[in-house]
Order: C-alpha cells, then structure tokens, then sequence
C-alpha cells in the first residue's frame, strides 16, 4: 500500500514536470513568452560565460546558438557542470527542465528558467585556434618595414 | 566652414594628421595584443601583430611623404576634413583585426562593427559573441572608450605636442568646450577625467562581478570592458545578453551611476572637479536632462503599466526605467531580449524610447543625440519668442540660460542649436525609410533609426549580420554623420567634390 501511494505521489508531482515538459528553443522562449509564461519547458545548450555561484543557488546561461538564456538552478543540482564555453573551450551541454517566467518577479523582471533538473549531455572540450604561418611570416617583414620607415623618421629630424 | 580652395596644397597637411591618426590606430592594437598574449591567445595575438603592423606601414608612409607639411596652418574645412577623413580611414585599418580574427561575415561587417564603436553607438554584427577571445573583446571596448573621449584629438596631442588646426579638429569632433585655454590642455584634462573614472569604475564593478560569483580574473576583465563602454555610453558588452548576462541588480545600480556621469559635458566635469559644485543643480543641461528623464520615465511606466509587461516596481524599474535611462543617456545597455521590445512592450513605451534615444544626453560628452544643451537652448528660446508677443512692443525681452557661465541667448545660438535638431530629424527620417525600403515594419524600422542617429545602440531586433549590405552601409553613415555632428563629413563631401570637378 506504501509504495502504491508513493508510486502516485510521483506520478501527481513529479511526472508532470518530466514528462509534459515542453521542449522548447530559446527563440520560442522569446517569441512565446507571453504563451509559456508559467509553463515546465525542456531546453538544451551549452553552458557559456560564467557559473555564477549565489549561496544555495547558482545562475547559469545556457546558449542553443540563438540565444543565451538565463537559468537560476539549486546549486547542489549543477555539481556535475565543469566547463563554460569561452573563446578556448566549448561549454558543457545540458538538458534543463524547469519552470519558464517570461517576467521573473523574483529576479527583477528576468526572462529565465527556474531549474528543477539538470542533466549533463556531454563535457565541454577544448577548442583549437591555429596560427597561420603566413601571417607569422607577414607579421614580421611589415615589423622590419615600419622599423625602416621609423629610422628614417628620426633620422630626419 | 568650407576647404580653402587652394585644395592641393592642403591635401598634404590633411594627409600628414591622417597619418599621425593612424599611427596612433596602429600603436593602440598594442593594447589587445597584449591581452591577447596574456592570456595564451596566439591566433589573435599575431592577427594584432599583422593588423598593427599594417596600420603602422600605411600611417608611417602617409607621414614619411608629407612630413614637409607638418606645420602648416589649418583652416576650420582643413581642419574638420581631417577629422571626419580620419574616421573614415580609422574604420577601414581598426576592421583588419575584426576580419581577420573570423568573427565577422564580411569587412563591411568588421567595418560596421568598428564605426559602431568609435561612435559610441554599441550595436554589433559580430558572430558567436559567447566566445569572443578576451583580445577582440578588448579591441571592442577599447574602440569605444577611445571614441568616446575623441580619438583624433587624443592622438594629434599625444603625437604632435600640439598643432595649429587641432581646435579645428576636436571642433570636428563634435566637442566645442574649452576647458582649458589650450585645446591640447583641454583634451589631456577630458582624458584625465575619464582615467580617474576609469580606475574608480572599474574596481567598483570588479568587485560587484566577484560579488555576483565571477572569477577575480573574469570580474576584473568584465568589470573593465563594461566600465569603458559605460562611460563611453557605448553599449557593448562582452556576452550576447548584455547586462542581462550578470542577472545582478547591483551591476545595474552601478553602470547606470557610470553611464548617467559618462553622459554629463565634460565642462561640467571640471567645473565640479574644480570645485563649482552648484553647477551641479544650476546648469541648464541637467535640468533640461532631468525633466526629459522624468516625463519619458513616466510615459514608459504608462505604456508598461497598461500593457501589464512587468510585475511589481522592483522589475519596472530593472527592465522599463533601466532601458530608458541607457536610451536617454544613448548608452545602449540592455537588461532584456532585443525582441521583447518589439513583442511586449507597446507603441506608447516604444514611442518614450524613441524620443529618449533621439534627445539624447549633455553637448561635448561622450553621448549622442540632439543633446540636452539644444533642447534648452531651443525651449528658451521659443519661451522668449512667446513672451515677445504677449509683452508691449516696446518691451526688450532677454533671456538668459546656465551652463558654466550665465549665457545671453541670441538668435544665432538659437537657429543653430535649430538646424543641427533638424538635421538630426532629417537623418532619422531618411534611416526609419531606409529599414522600410528594406521591407521592415515602421516601428522596427524608426526605433532601429532611432538607435543609430542617437549613436544610442539599443536595438528592437532589427539589425543583425543578415540584413542587407545597403542598409548596413546606410547605418554606417548615419553613425558617423550623426557623431561628428554633420559639419566635419559635409566639409569632407565639400572638399572630395571640390577635387572631382577640378579633374
């Protein structure tokens, strides 16, 4: 009889949030603000920037390529988030579920999501730049150049 | 105002200060250079090295061959050519960093993005702004800083020791207050101000992004570019979300106190520094600032109000008043989504912002727009007109304004601060037409204008690497014209049409 009534406690509370989540992108985000106000949505990105830590929470914004989004996330849920994208790396992608407010009255009138789970999809990894070799090469004889034309500068006065 | 018509004996001198501004171009890509190599950015640092390098070659030969003009005497179209000419070839060499770095889709985007910043406008077509290099996003705010205080005039003092046309110049600029007797002491004291201010600014909002849960490294480098394009009132930001990005309150509070200042005249600055604090309530541009502020505040907190867009003071204030002040001041910070403008935030808040972008902050500041020193002068002077008739005849009505110094208002200054207002409507007008031509709506397309002939940088959605090249080369030269106050580029137009029908 317990675990029939705890079976449904999950099915009443917890099922919704998971499963009639909607999954959403960030331009949806916006340009149905007004319809997904209030709403449990599903949105997948790339952690980006900062993990900005607040006590028991921690703000992260998520990109999809579109738009960054604002996610506001218990702390202790995002343990397993490492790496935000930056010029040198690419961030961790997640999938969040969580509570959408078109006008957060929490957070000043913030467009975000309140997280009620996160789920790593896969680590960030670092991202190569390569020098040209070419512009190594031009680099430095337009150097030599502008030493030339200094020289001659100088000289002249 | 115009060229002396001995033109081709006064294209060299003019060749000569472009090529001291471009020198002076060229040495400051030094700066991300080094930030670039810091932090172990080598594609980018050699990408500076090769920009530099260039910009060094080409501001080096046009000095090296007219060197002999060097002091020679400049006129005022001379001297304006100079600058508005140096803008120009400016954005052309400061884009090379932009293009090569693979951030832009094409040079006129870099160009875009570079005029964008000197202007002090803010808006952008940079891709994949998340993950920026800490060089670009240097360069960025850098430009923006340095056009913001003036540039042709910071590198014609610190290169030159000083010329003869270099008023002329930094008339062109669209600052015409002497602070000092000396324009070269008059344009080191404006750099003094904005370097106090810098370091002030900058440890304030460091340690607020410390507090906000960046990184000592991160804040600091955050706290920096913000602060400059704060001060500048320029608007960009190192994230795509802009201030959104830090969801701090504290970071607001903060740049509004640094943008609102950045946005005060410069003599007003250093009448404070010197000790004239009650210019601070007397001068007509702050209250002239003050009740603009507060009829457009209220008509935005109106229009949000009865459109229910946002819940309780608290968010009214972060997201209506936040957007308004950064218009106004003509920063371009923006606490919200580009498009949430457009979606949620109706015609009557729409149509404050508009009037704030277009009014604009303080004459000879880093702001832009019609400037609040006009709106009195021309509201002084239509009160005069008024009393004229109601008064007898015989009746000399004088009208006087504050700004430093008690001011007599005469027709001169009137019609003046007039023309400059109309052809700011005038270029407003021809950039909502150019969106339309473009097949965007009126709103989008007025708000956008708006933004861009205020220098301002706010944007309703509209501008984005995907609109067309025309309309990207139209907000290219609205932004310039716009800065420079019109009279250095039409003395630039008079003078190449002056060259053309000789040949």
């Amino acid at each position: 009889m317990k675990k029939v009534a705890i079976g449904l406690l999950f099915m009443i509370f917890l099922l919704p949030a998971c499963a009639f989540a909607q999954t959403v992108t960030s331009t949806d985000l916006i340009d149905r603000a007004k319809e997904l106000d209030g709403q449990t949505v599903t949105f997948t990105g790339e952690v980006i920037g900062d993990i900005m830590r607040r006590g028991d929470y921690t703000w992260l914004n998520v990109s999809d390529g579109s738009n960054a989004i604002g996610v506001w996330a218990p702390t202790e849920m995002i343990g397993d988030i490492q790496a935000a994208g930056r010029y040198a790396e690419h961030g961790d992608k997640v999938s969040l579920t969580g509570v959408f407010n078109r006008a957060c009255r929490e957070h000043g009138g913030d467009l975000d999501i309140h997280a009620t789970q996160v789920e790593l999809l896969a680590a960030g990894y670092a991202t190569e730049h390569a020098i040209e070799p070419g512009r190594v090469v031009l680099a430095v004889v337009l150097t030599l150049a502008d030493l030339g034309i200094l020289a001659r500068l100088l000289s002249r006065k | 105002m115009l060229p002396n018509r001995n033109h081709e004996s006064h294209a060299k001198p003019i060749l000569y200060f472009i090529g001291v501004v471009v020198v002076g171009l060229g040495s400051l890509m030094g700066i991300p250079l080094i930030v670039a190599a810091l932090y172990g950015e080598w594609k980018i640092a050699v990408d500076f090295a090769l920009s530099a390098s260039a910009t060094l070659l080409l501001g080096g030969l046009l000095m090296m061959a007219f060197r002999a003009y060097r002091k020679q005497r400049l006129g005022w179209g001379e001297g304006m050519t100079v600058t508005a000419a140096a803008w120009f070839v400016g954005m052309l060499v400061c884009a090379i960093p932009y293009s090569l770095s693979g951030c832009y889709n094409s040079y006129l985007d870099s160009c875009f993005d570079v005029m964008s910043g000197f202007t002090t406008t803010g808006l952008t077509l940079v891709q994949d702004m998340d993950h920026l290099s800490n060089g670009i996003n240097m360069w960025r705010h850098l430009l923006t800083f340095v056009g913001g205080q003036g540039m042709v005039v910071l590198v014609l003092t610190v290169l030159t020791r000083g010329v003869s046309g270099a008023y002329k110049m930094y008339v062109g600029e669209g600052k015409d207050e002497r602070l000092m007797p000396n324009v070269v002491h008059t344009a080191r004291s404006i750099w003094q101000i904005s370097l106090i201010y810098l370091g002030l600014g900058t440890l304030c909002l460091w340690i607020a992004g410390m507090a906000e849960g960046l990184s000592a490294d991160r804040a600091f480098l955050h706290g920096l570019w913000i602060f400059m394009s704060a001060w500048s009132t320029g608007g960009f930001a190192p994230m795509s979300q802009n201030i959104l990005y830090y969801h701090s309150a504290l970071y607001e509070i903060i740049t509004i106190v640094f943008f609102v200042i950045g946005s005060f005249n410069f003599a007003l600055h250093h009448a404070v520094l010197t000790g004239h604090k009650r210019e601070l309530i007397k001068n007509v541009e702050i209250i002239s600032f003050t009740v603009t502020v507060t009829v457009l505040t209220l008509l935005v907190t109106l229009g949000l109000m009865r459109d229910n867009v946002y819940p309780g003071a608290v968010a009214m204030f972060r997201k209506g008043f936040y957007q308004l002040i950064s218009g106004h001041t003509t920063t371009g910070f923006m606490s919200i989504y580009a498009r949430q403008f457009y979606l949620e935030w109706g015609d009557v808040a729409l149509f404050a912002m508009i009037l704030a972008m277009l009014i604009g902050g303080s004459a000879c500041s880093t702001a832009g727009g019609f400037k609040g020193l006009r709106m009195a002068v021309i509201f002084t002077a239509f009160r005069r007109d008024v009393s004229r008739v109601a008064l007898p005849e015989a009746t000399v009505s004088v009208r006087k304004y504050h700004h430093i110094r008690d001011v007599v208002l005469d027709d001169g200054v009137a019609r003046s601060a007039l023309l400059i207002v109309i052809a700011y409507i005038f270029t407003f007008t021809l950039g909502t037409l150019a969106g339309m031509l473009c097949g965007y709506p009126f709103g989008m397309s007025a708000f956008e204008a708006a933004s861009v002939t205020g220098n301002v940088g706010l944007s309703i959605g509209l501008t984005s690497a995907a609109i067309p090249w025309a309309l990207k080369a139209v907000y290219v030269v609205i932004m310039w014209l716009a800065r420079l106050e019109f009279m250095s580029i039409l003395a630039l137009a008079a003078y190449v049409a002056m060259k053309v029908k000789k040949k």
